[in-house]
């Protein structure tokens, strides 16, 4: 079974046509990998669908602007991987 | 239908809440200015209209399961195939289904067919926000009155 950043790139790649390998644990989705806010919908969409998760996308963007989080804590992706097997974890 | 006025929407045939689906009708105007220059002495429904009408009723759908709490926003058009050509008279059944509800954003699958023969469908994203103001939300209401959309029953 794939890890879940092993999953998560693969549908970076898919959905943002970035090549497989500028994916990394410490890249940062917006600032490293240029994703912008409809495709990165797109990818919390295939991300909802394949870890049965709804990503509390909305919570995140108003920590981050009322500074009660960083950016860095969502969206450089060892991080938001985490956020995600939490969130399956809390489902089980 | 009012083309210019992007009423595109007739009537709610159906709501299903646990179903999360809805059905609906409209007739394509005989005339219209939209048809003076698409295209001219050969009328047909613009495919964009088309488009449009899918996400009017995606987006009733969205605002019915939401109780009128959030404004669905057309974001995304994913695989739109228009199938056939549609003019002037044409009776339009359109569904749509949640397919998805995210955080910020839903997700459904739309179609159009006429005397059952499929003329379009799309993958359809929209945004949800908070409604700009009070008085959005009240004209979207009187709008879902206007098709008949009863969304406040179970």
């Amino acid at each position: 079974m794939s890890s879940t950043f092993e999953q998560v790139a693969a549908i970076i790649s898919e959905t943002s046509e970035i090549p497989l390998e500028e994916i990394t644990p410490e890249s940062h989705a917006i600032e490293d990998l240029g994703i912008d806010s409809l495709d990165f919908l797109d990818i919390v969409f295939a991300i909802d669908k394949s870890f049965g998760i709804k990503i509390p996308l909305e919570t995140w963007t108003e920590e981050v602007n009322k500074g009660l989080a960083t950016a860095e804590d969502y969206f450089v992706l060892d991080k938001l991987c985490e956020r995600i097997d939490e969130l399956v974890a809390a489902k089980a | 239908m009012q083309l210019e006025y992007f009423q595109m929407i007739d009537a709610v045939a159906g709501f299903d809440r646990a179903g999360q689906t809805i059905d609906a009708r409209a007739t394509v105007p005989m005339e219209s200015p939209i048809f003076e220059g698409h295209f001219p002495g050969h009328p047909i429904m613009p495919g964009v209209l088309l488009i449009e009408t899918m996400a009017q009723a995606s987006g009733y759908l969205v605002l019915a399961l939401n109780r009128f709490t959030r404004m669905p926003f057309l974001a995304g058009v994913k695989e739109g195939k228009l199938r056939t050509f549609v003019e002037p008279g044409a009776v339009l059944d359109i569904t749509a289904n949640l397919v998805h509800d995210g955080s910020g954003f839903a997700v459904t699958s739309a179609r159009i067919a006429t005397a059952g023969k499929k003329l379009c469908d799309a993958s359809l994203t929209f945004r949800t926000m908070d409604f700009p103001k009070p008085e959005f939300a009240t004209m979207m209401r009187a709008q879902a009155e206007r098709i008949g959309l009863d969304w406040e029953t179970e």
